[in-house]
């Protein structure tokens, strides 16, 4: 099905059974732990060998000398897997996929230098641990602010042009009469899910099967593909549940490539988990960044001239932190640039977290609004719908947004938060030795959309079966998916049964950049409206006016049950959404607003957030208690960015020295106050059938300003040096009372 | 498989026997101790598991207020014994603002005395760590510094204690009662830990064999029961390590202080007791100028060691808050968050 058009009315705006707030029907499985992760297929491969990688202890350099002898010979090892012996491999695949232990050279620090297989883990780690290693330590680059002028304009990542101009930003910043020019720095993060990246492979012949945890199995299976130089058909992965992912698993790592190829010399299946700190320093993070930031206005506060310059750091052929690109997008103003320039850093690979771009670049921009506002004495709310554009502000009307209901994002909010309460001159608000501050941050979240293809298969007893290799990372998918199929088939959700997570099914979206439920969802429409048509036939109907309800298919008096229409062996029908220039005629975002109040102690310097509140349009909600959960999260994950996440770079030897979930701080439950998302009724038919846009990125995107912000409203401190921990704040409070 | 010899004696001088060959080490709860082992970072020959000798397990109380500790009384036990958190609320509130429910659940008193640093260095093997491997160099000096120690610290290790619960132990004279081959000892918590110098692997006075058997509090340090708290600050509400923590203990008589405690965490290699401090307040009146004053002789002699000047400051803004909070009062019940300001969140905004 391709999707060139604005959507019009369909079977899914009944909305009997999509909108509405379902439990995840995957739920009882997860909490009763049924539910098979990556490393838990214990019946698939009751004989799996166990793995253990060995990660180099340096940033760079190259192995000079290594000692397995004693490895090889302890108690149950089966194989040591190094440079020396690993089998050739191509160089690069798709999902960042890149050979394994293919030379002495250490790329950065915990990339492997050997994988010890045994009978047991405890023999693996063990054995692992016996390996001597002398390495040539050679200089490397870890310091993005001491490299930060050695960076070059990079290749576009995607759609995404390192630099854009529009108008004469030099020359309309100058002419400006209200100049705000200010730097923001973001650190190193670290996606920090529950479960590690795990693999278990599985070879019968010269075919491989790998049960693994990632976002993207179809990238995966082409990835493994290329660095194992087999055909793709021979390569099935299988990701069924995934306990988080925020991107870290977008893309195939060492566990993944190294499994596969220890499990093949063996000819026995092989399993790994990567430890928690290999997490950390062996795949990606979301890499650091400067931003610069320039916003001319009149002194009423129109913005004439925005430009964001950002500076960033990755492995050579890395990709960039898009951190300017919201920028292009949010405010009207008529001269505009954005830039983003790349250091080599020798530090271990930068890639996508959760928003990429817009969650560290909103929490540069929308606190240089904030600091605008200030400066103008605008209400901060006020600015940001004076230069409201309901058009693409870099190619004019003609590029209209397909919704986009920013402003009544921050009205709502506003209202429900109790904005008006807030003193815009900071440190006027006190609870006891609490200095209360409010804030407020805009979000924006680019709406992407990936072609996606689904079955659905209906059989005897009535039950619909939609397949696919889409993924749930614990984000409800498999509950959209039911949702989606029942509301097209006319069934109650339990007729559903919903497989995903499966190369071999027909292959999905996957999980990333927000696009997953609106764009595999679509898929699922687009299958379920082809097994309509079939049915429809079938029963003798004319297809266009059946009624598909109470699991029958009606015209007029005429009714039939669906199960009459299935063939003993079941109906299966296959399509694919694709999707067509719709978002090239139109800007495709999703828009929020945060507002945030927290307690700076006096003393102390501590923030605590007391209230947080987001405001998202986000097209269609497809199931409000899903979509509530995921902004949650990312307002959650938004905190963290603010006040405490930070990899912390050890600039001598070039790694994350903080490499534990005891030391790299995200929030507890502790940290979290009651927190309200709103969602506001929006449907959008140019984004899909659905009419729904992405969420689950947009919950994050801005939370950082909206809490930065608050702590300066709270106590008159701007710090611009992100996570704002409390030794930024101290030196500036007030000597003790 | 790393191989290690199992021990679980059945009595504490069979334990003593055991522990005494060189490469052993004693397990209780283990919270500390397994993870160190399966990272490689420390590696046993012999673990002698005391976590079933008998007679370890309770809590005694003394006719004077005093109360004597054993060794395996599990963290949250003790927090949640009421006669203990009445008689010594300041350690029952930093017991339950350390690690997590959980942990707590399983840590045991001796346990939490004898846990190592975590500094980042010390648990990366891949660096150098005097601590780990004597010699070796310290890769902390240099490199992430912002919660390494500002007292007491040398140049072969900058490293903190991280025990909550031995902070105001210390401030309350606690005795530990150690039992080696030559017999039962008494050594003072404020004693029992060695600074750093050139030797940070040695870090307690324990020598090789000797098992704590419990921890006493003496009947004085329960005087201080109505004005004594426990406030730690820490990068997020729990779960965390602190940055700077201390316990105040006052005993008050009409406006006055009688005596005063005063320990600080998160700053040395050790729980730092300040008795300099504490007797500057002795007689002095309760109240803002006292405190400051203590809290200027407590951290006399603080060097940052790296990039955490900030932890003088902070630990001073500590001392006079939590003296300040002892000087009102022990609260009747225990703050939601335990050693937080956060308990108080609630009230009304003042427009000031």
């Amino acid at each position: 099905m391709d999707f060139n058009e604005a959507a019009g009315t369909n079977p899914i705006d009944q909305t009997r059974v999509v909108g509405h707030a379902h439990d995840r029907v995957d739920g009882p499985l997860k909490v009763s732990g049924r539910a098979t992760y990556a490393y838990e297929f214990h019946n698939e491969a009751p004989d799996a060998a166990y793995g253990y990688m060995l990660g180099a202890g340096i940033g760079k350099g190259r192995i000079e000398a290594l000692d397995t002898a004693a490895a090889e010979a302890a108690p149950g090892v089966l194989l040591v897997l190094t440079h020396r012996n690993a089998p050739e491999q191509g160089k690069k695949g798709k999902g960042s996929a890149r050979a394994q232990m293919a030379s002495a050279e250490v790329r950065n620090f915990d990339d492997p230098v050997a994988f010890v297989v045994a009978e047991s883990f405890e023999q693996a780690r063990e054995a692992a641990h016996m390996i001597r290693v002398r390495y040539v330590t050679e200089p490397g680059r870890f310091d993005l602010v001491a490299e930060r002028g050695n960076a070059k304009k990079p290749e576009p990542k995607g759609s995404t042009l390192a630099d854009t101009a529009v108008g004469d930003f030099e020359a309309g910043f100058a002419a400006a009469p209200v100049q705000l020019d200010v730097t923001y720095t973001t650190p190193d993060q670290s996606h920090a899910m529950i479960e590690p990246h795990a693999t278990l492979a599985i070879w019968h012949c010269d075919r491989l099967t790998v049960y693994t945890s990632n976002q993207m199995p179809n990238w995966a299976q082409h990835g493994l593909a290329s660095i194992l130089q087999m055909e793709p058909t021979d390569v099935r992965v299988i990701s069924r549940y995934i306990g988080g992912g925020f991107g870290s698993k977008l893309f195939v790592y060492g566990d993944i490539i190294i499994t596969a190829m220890a499990a093949r010399k063996l000819q026995r299946p092989v399993k790994m988990a990567l430890t928690r700190p290999q997490i950390f320093n062996h795949t990606s993070h979301r890499p650091a960044t400067i931003q610069r930031l320039r916003i001319g206005a009149t002194p009423d506060g129109a913005i004439t001239a925005i430009g964001h310059e950002v500076w960033c750091g990755n492995q050579e052929g890395g990709t960039f932190e898009t951190a300017a690109n919201q920028t292009r997008l949010l405010y009207a103003g008529k001269h505009r640039m954005t830039s983003h320039r790349l250091a080599v850093l020798d530090l271990p690979v930068g890639n996508a977290m959760r928003a990429p771009g817009e969650a560290v670049g909103l929490m540069a921009l929308e606190c240089a609004v904030d600091e605008l506002a200030e400066r103008l004495r605008m209400d901060p709310i006020e600015l940001r719908v004076m230069n409201d554009t309901q058009f693409d502000p870099e190619t004019g009307p003609e590029r209209p947004f397909s919704s986009r209901k920013f402003v009544e994002c921050l009205r709502t909010g506003a209202d429900r938060f109790g904005w008006a309460k807030r003193n815009p001159k900071p440190g006027q608000m006190r609870d006891g030795h609490w200095l209360i501050g409010i804030g407020v941050a805009g979000a924006i979240r680019e709406n992407l959309t990936m072609k996606s293809a689904a079955r659905v298969t209906l059989d005897p007893q009535g039950q619909v079966i939609v397949e696919s290799s889409m993924t749930d990372i614990g984000t409800g998918t498999y509950t959209v998916h039911a949702q989606i199929a029942a509301e097209m088939m006319g069934v109650p959700m339990e007729r559903v049964i919903v497989h995903m997570g499966d190369t071999d099914m027909p292959e999905a979206a996957g999980s990333g950049g927000s696009w997953g439920a609106n764009s595999s969802g679509s898929g699922v429409y687009a299958a379920c409206d082809k097994l309509r048509r079939v049915l429809a036939q079938k029963a003798g109907f004319n297809a266009d006016d059946v009624v598909f309800a109470g699991g029958k298919l009606s015209q007029g008096n005429r009714s039939v049950t669906l199960e009459s229409l299935a063939d003993p062996q079941g109906l299966s029908v296959e399509a694919e959404i694709d999707f067509g220039d719709l978002t090239k005629r139109y800007a495709q975002a999703s828009f929020g607003a945060h507002f945030c109040e927290v307690g700076v102690d006096l003393a102390t310097a501590e923030v605590r957030v007391r209230r947080l509140m987001s405001v998202a349009a986000a097209g269609r909600i497809l199931n409000p208690k899903t979509a509530r959960s995921q902004c949650i999260g990312g307002m959650t994950m938004g905190i963290g960015a603010a006040l405490m996440e930070q990899c912390v770079v050890d600039t001598r030897h070039g790694y994350f020295v903080n490499h534990d979930l005891a030391e790299y701080h995200v929030p507890v439950h502790a940290d979290i106050p009651d927190m309200d998302v709103i969602f506001l009724e929006e449907l959008d038919d140019k984004s899909s059938p659905l009419k729904a846009k992405g969420i689950g990125e947009l919950g994050i995107c801005g939370v950082g300003a909206a809490v930065a912000n608050a702590v300066y409203n709270a106590c008159g401190v701007r710090i611009r040096d992100y996570p704002l921990t409390l030794d930024k704040i101290l030196p500036h409070l007030p000597p003790m009372v | 498989m790393n191989r290690f010899d199992y021990i679980r004696p059945a009595t504490v001088s069979e334990a003593v026997a055991a522990a005494s060959v060189p490469g052993s080490a004693y397990l209780a709860a283990g919270t500390n101790l397994i993870d160190l082992m399966k990272g490689g970072v420390v590696r046993p020959e012999r673990l002698v598991d005391v976590s079933h000798l008998p007679g370890l397990d309770g809590i005694e109380h003394f006719p004077d207020g005093g109360l004597r500790i054993g060794a395996l009384v599990r963290n949250a036990d003790l927090a949640h014994d009421a006669d203990f958190a009445a008689r010594f609320p300041a350690v029952a509130e930093a017991l339950l603002s350390g690690a997590s429910p959980q942990l707590r659940n399983a840590a045991t008193v001796g346990g939490n005395l004898l846990q190592r640093t975590r500094c980042a260095y010390f648990y990366d093997v891949a660096s150098a760590c005097n601590k780990r491997t004597p010699g070796a160099g310290c890769d902390a000096r240099g490199g992430q510094t912002r919660l390494q120690a500002v007292l007491g610290w040398s140049e072969a290790c900058i490293a903190t204690h991280p025990s909550d619960f031995c902070v105001p132990l210390v401030a309350l004279d606690a005795i530990v009662e150690i039992e080696g081959r030559s017999g039962r000892r008494d050594v003072p918590l404020e004693s029992f830990y060695r600074l750093p110098g050139d030797t940070p692997e040695r870090e307690s006075v324990l020598e090789a064999g000797e098992l704590i058997l419990a921890v006493r509090l003496p009947g004085t340090a329960a005087a201080f029961a109505g004005h004594a708290r426990y406030l730690k600050v820490r990068d997020r509400t729990s779960y965390a390590f602190a940055i700077v923590s201390a316990a105040a203990a006052l005993q008050i008589e009409s406006g006055r202080i009688l005596q005063a405690r005063l320990a600080l965490g998160g700053v040395a290699l050790k729980p730092w007791r300040t008795r300099a401090a504490e007797d500057s307040m002795a007689g002095e009146i309760t109240g803002p100028d006292t405190f400051r004053r203590a809290a200027d002789i407590a951290l006399a002699d603080a060097q940052p060691s790296g990039d955490n000047a900030f932890k003088i400051e902070l630990a001073r803004r500590i001392v006079v808050r939590a003296l300040s909070q002892a000087a009102v009062g022990t609260p009747k019940r225990m703050p939601a968050l335990p050693a937080s300001p956060f308990a108080a969140v609630s009230g009304a905004i003042t427009y000031v």
